[in-house]
């Protein structure tokens, strides 16, 4: 079929009523009797004035108007489950089954976080063993599971580290350094926790600019904030030297975990000189992105940051587990959590762990970079052009549009669309920000050859396409659920709420 | 290999194709020095049948009748709803970044923020925070940026909002300046004497109002929210959305509403599974929506003019703003939001007011019986939700709960450490879950505890 063809048959709405919001197929008077408790008196001890005078607009459907409709929205997404989906930084490995199904037993989810701990102990060993893998994959001296992502990972690290400047009465530190390629959260964290930021740019072979970081470090610095692999996608070799720069300036290092799957047991962001990091559970350690999240972002510490490591943690005295809170730490930065943090993603992620066990550790980072290389030394050979080509490839490496934007007229993020029609994913375009019209692109390890050398075919097409044919590229992709959206107006004319009386077709 | 689908034939010809002898040469820019060898104390690897009995084990502890709230809420689960979620097209996505491959994840975003919307009598919702603790705290700071009339960074907290929930903003907002002043409760009334305000509280940027709070008691929210408008501050409402299908909704307390809604969604459709993962919402009006924190979805046309979703207001996060985004939050909690959205489709507001009421009932049914125990009285005189606070004569909460414990009741949470004014108090929970059988088991087992320690006692 043409994509003339399918274009056409898009645009008609072939499936009719079935598309629109939940609201519309709602109908007064519907209900679902048997999901909901039975009738009970009203309330005599409420006074009126705190009552709410009309119900809330929710939706009446029956149940298996609710289950088709999310069922049929679901099929609107590309998943790892249905699609090659190497969105760089992201680490969209696949997610064992075995994960969600054990950790969903029913004596964990009806464990109530409250409860005495002697009645979950088999859930709060899982906690504690992770804790200690976590520690010995990352060789930092202690991890504190509660940050519910990487980004409040940072939080719980950068927080740390000013409570340990301001412990020792080192007040005058009011400065984070990030690299130009660090992730947004980085900056965003670092202003949280009430520091100023200043940038340092990346040199033109990947790594960082050493005298920019010389020349902006001082008695002001607070810290310095890296990924290693950078978001670039290449090893920083410089990194003891980083170190022990910072570490003489009186500053600490932050490491952003989110490339861990990279090294995952062959080096250590504790032997490299890092003072905290924050790993992203639902990277490295495959449990589900469910679209947005949730993710975990445990951190660890060396020895200097262990008494201000948030709370709850799990300890256990050779008997018991039990929580560490507050009266255990005093110096804790306190809680991030109303609980233990995500703690169902805790789980899924213990159970990854346990099926890897230690020798299937070190294959995650060797067949993930295997992938990657193979993919960038292909791409390559297809006439792309890499940001950084004499570099080996980490687990992720960036291929520059910036030659087709400028010549064909075709972007990155037309690339991105038309790639989608292929029945790819899109790789992380426009990040890291210093490299132009860029694809980050990170294939994992639980991909086979076959899908890699597909996508690469994809690519070699779309550029053919694109040196022929650059109107039909640009205004792709034509076989999604929805052709390219307009964003402007998304903005400008904001519709985040469904009202009712309106239409969707 | 677990999970790594390479043969060795693939693996020759990648490893020629790259132009390399082996794997381990891939490697070669990290320097030497740093390499590890086996990592000695992780365990070795098992099996998923060997794994499943591990965990089969360790998940087969006991399974007490459980009356504790504070926070967390058992409610029925409709079976679809995880079901539906753990689809691997909802459970194995990433955030909707690619607006055309990410339609179904998108529109039901979409579909949630209205629903929170209309249940809070709000004008938008985002797309979640991590949960009801850390979303206070970012609407502690969404107040602070938003409050036009006040460059305050004082906000006013009562001690009858969640103690758990107080600590988090701390840790979460004091490297920004923000101070938390202390609003008190009423010791026999259990919730804030509106009266007893400060007539002129000077500049401060938000009160924090708790709807129903921490001990489960219906706060004034009309007056409280007429009082700070006056005074020029803005109302934060920390809610428990179930209360919402019988309560006032936020953005009709007092004469203008609320400002910011938060809460935590756990009792939308959310098993307790040991603290998480929940998730926190979070509504406003249209006004201040630029200065909400996290993702939000907006529906559009696409380039056909067919309706389409997108994420939208981009311009307050990180990924664009960096340093000067509303909040670092990026990943948020997706996956129990699409159970969330589930959960109100199948209920619609008939259920969960049902639910509500049933919870509200079933409190009250136990609140009844537990006061007619020698030693047993209520802290407060005030109507409640769906958790009240017992006193304990002449026992500690510690030894009565210990005891309840062995006979497999879990009796609540004890207030002793939070609140040590309040005495020897338990804050207990009853929700829809709970039988007329369930709560005599409860009421014969404190009866027992009850005689048996003051017995002992004396
Ligand atoms: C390099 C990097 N740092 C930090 C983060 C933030 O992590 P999270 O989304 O878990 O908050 C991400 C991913 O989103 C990332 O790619």
């Amino acid at each position: 079929m043409s994509n003339e063809m399918k274009r056409n048959i898009n645009s008609q709405n072939i499936n009719g009523h079935q598309d629109g919001v939940i609201f519309e197929k709602s109908h007064s008077g519907r209900t679902n009797a048997c999901q909901s408790p039975r009738e009970s008196s009203a309330s005599r001890v409420i006074p009126a004035s705190l009552l709410r005078e009309s119900p809330p607009l929710l939706p009446e459907v029956s149940e298996m108007q609710a289950v088709r409709h999310f069922t049929r929205l679901s099929q609107k997404n590309f998943s790892i489950d249905t699609h090659f989906y190497p969105l760089g930084s992201c680490t969209m490995k696949y997610n064992p089954r075995a994960c969600n199904t054990l950790a969903m037993l029913p004596g964990f989810l009806n464990y109530h976080p409250l409860a005495p701990v002697e009645t979950g102990q088999g859930f709060m060993s899982c906690l504690y063993e992770l804790q200690e893998i976590l520690k010995e994959v990352t060789g930092m001296k202690e991890v504190s599971l509660t940050p519910m992502a990487g980004a409040q990972g940072e939080f719980a690290g950068m927080a740390m580290i000013r409570a340990y400047h301001d412990a020792r009465g080192d007040t005058a530190r009011c400065e984070v350094i990030c690299p130009d390629a660090a992730h947004g959260t980085n900056p965003a964290t670092a202003v949280m926790c009430g520091y100023k930021v200043k940038e340092i740019p990346t040199r033109a072979d990947g790594d960082i600019d050493i005298e920019a970081l010389k020349e902006v470090i001082g008695p002001q610095t607070a810290g310095i904030m890296l990924t290693n692999p950078s978001t670039v996608g290449v090893f920083e070799r410089r990194i003891t030297e980083i170190a022990k720069i910072v570490h003489d300036a009186g500053g600490l290092l932050y490491y952003d975990g989110a490339n861990l799957n990279a090294i995952l047991g062959k080096v250590r962001p504790g032997d490299m000189g890092f003072d905290v990091i924050h790993m992203n559970l639902h990277k490295t350690f495959s449990t589900p992105h469910g679209g947005g999240g949730p993710g975990a972002g445990p951190v660890g510490v060396s020895e200097r940051l262990i008494p201000f490591l948030p709370v709850p943690m799990v300890g256990y005295d050779g008997d018991q587990y039990h929580w560490l809170t507050k009266k255990d730490r005093p110096q804790s930065i306190g809680r991030l959590s109303a609980f233990a943090g995500n703690a169902g993603v805790l789980m899924r992620a213990y159970i990854y762990a346990r099926l890897l066990g230690r020798e299937g550790m070190p294959r995650i980072a060797e067949y993930s970079t295997l992938n990657a290389n193979y993919m960038m030394v292909e791409l390559q050979k297809k006439g792309f052009d890499l940001a950084f080509p004499s570099r080996r490839a980490t687990h992720e490496f960036i291929v520059t549009l910036k030659r087709q934007a400028k010549t064909l007229d075709v972007s990155a993020m037309d690339f991105a669309k038309r790639l989608l029609d292929y029945g790819y994913h899109a790789p992380t375009t426009y990040f890291p920000l210093l490299v132009p019209e860029c694809f980050l692109i990170e294939p994992t390890e639980t991909e086979d050859k076959d899908t890699l050398d597909g996508f690469i075919d994809a690519m070699a097409k779309i550029q053919s396409e694109a040196e022929t044919q650059a109107d039909m590229v640009k205004a792709a992709p034509y076989t999604l659920p929805a052709r390219r959206l307009d964003d402007v107006r998304a903005a400008r004319e904001l519709d985040i709420v469904w009202k009712p009386g309106e239409q969707t077709r | 290999m677990p999970f790594i689908p390479h043969t060795e034939t693939d693996v020759k010809q990648m490893l020629a194709s790259i132009g390399v002898n082996d794997i381990e040469a891939l490697f070669d820019e990290i320097p030497a020095e740093l390499r590890i060898g086996l990592l000695d104390k992780v365990p070795a690897g098992l099996n998923e049948m060997e794994m499943s009995r591990l965990m089969h084990v360790r998940a087969s502890g006991p399974q007490p009748l459980c009356f504790i709230g504070a926070g967390a809420y058992e409610h029925h689960i409709p079976a679809a709803i995880w079901e539906i979620v753990t689809r691997g097209e909802f459970y194995s996505a990433y955030t909707p970044y690619q607006a055309e491959a990410s339609q179904g994840t998108l529109q039901l975003i979409y579909e949630y923020q209205t629903m929170m919307a209309h249940l809070t009598g709000m004008e938008a919702s985002n797309a979640s925070l991590y949960d009801g603790a850390s979303g206070l705290a970012e609407a502690v700071l969404m107040a602070v940026r938003a409050n036009r009339k006040s460059k305050s960074k004082r906000i006013l907290m009562p001690a009858s909002v969640n103690p758990t929930y107080r600590s988090v903003v701390q840790t979460i907002v004091e490297n920004q300046g923000i101070t938390l002043e202390l609003v008190d409760y009423q010791l026999d009334a259990g919730c804030i004497d509106v009266a007893s305000l400060p007539a002129d509280p000077g500049d401060v940027a938000a009160l924090v109002i708790p709807q129903p709070n921490f001990f489960g008691v219906l706060e004034d929210v009309n007056a409280l929210t007429d009082w700070a408008h006056v005074h020029g501050l803005l109302v934060i409402a920390v809610v428990n959305p179930t209360s919402l299908a019988l309560l006032t909704p936020p953005g009709e307390w007092g004469e203008q509403g609320a400002d910011v809604v938060c809460g935590e969604g756990q009792p939308l459709g959310v098993p307790l599974a040991g603290g998480g993962p929940y998730f926190g919402f979070m509504c406003c009006n249209l006004k201040h929506v630029r200065q909400m924190p996290g993702r939000i979805v907006g529906r559009t046309v696409d380039a056909d003019g067919k309706p389409g979703f997108a994420l939208t207001l981009q311009a307050r996060e990180q990924h664009i703003r960096r340093s000067k985004a509303t909040s670092n939050i990026c990943t948020n909690q997706g996956l129990v939001v699409a159970a969330a959205t589930i959960y109100m489709t199948l209920l619609g507001a008939q259920g969960l007011n049902r639910v509500a009421n049933s919870s509200h009932q079933n409190t009250q049914n136990l609140a009844a019986q537990l006061n007619a125990i020698d030693g047993v009285t209520m802290a407060f005189a005030s109507p409640t939700f769906h958790e009240f606070v017992i006193k304990l004569d002449g026992v500690s909460a510690e030894d009565v709960l210990g005891a309840l414990m062995a006979d497999g009741v879990l009796g609540g949470f004890n207030l002793n450490a939070d609140y040590p004014a309040l005495g020897e108090a338990i804050l207990v929970c009853a929700t829809e879950t709970k039988t007329a059988a369930d709560i005599a088991a409860y009421r014969d087992a404190l009866s027992r505890v009850m005689s048996r320690l003051k017995g002992g006692a004396a």
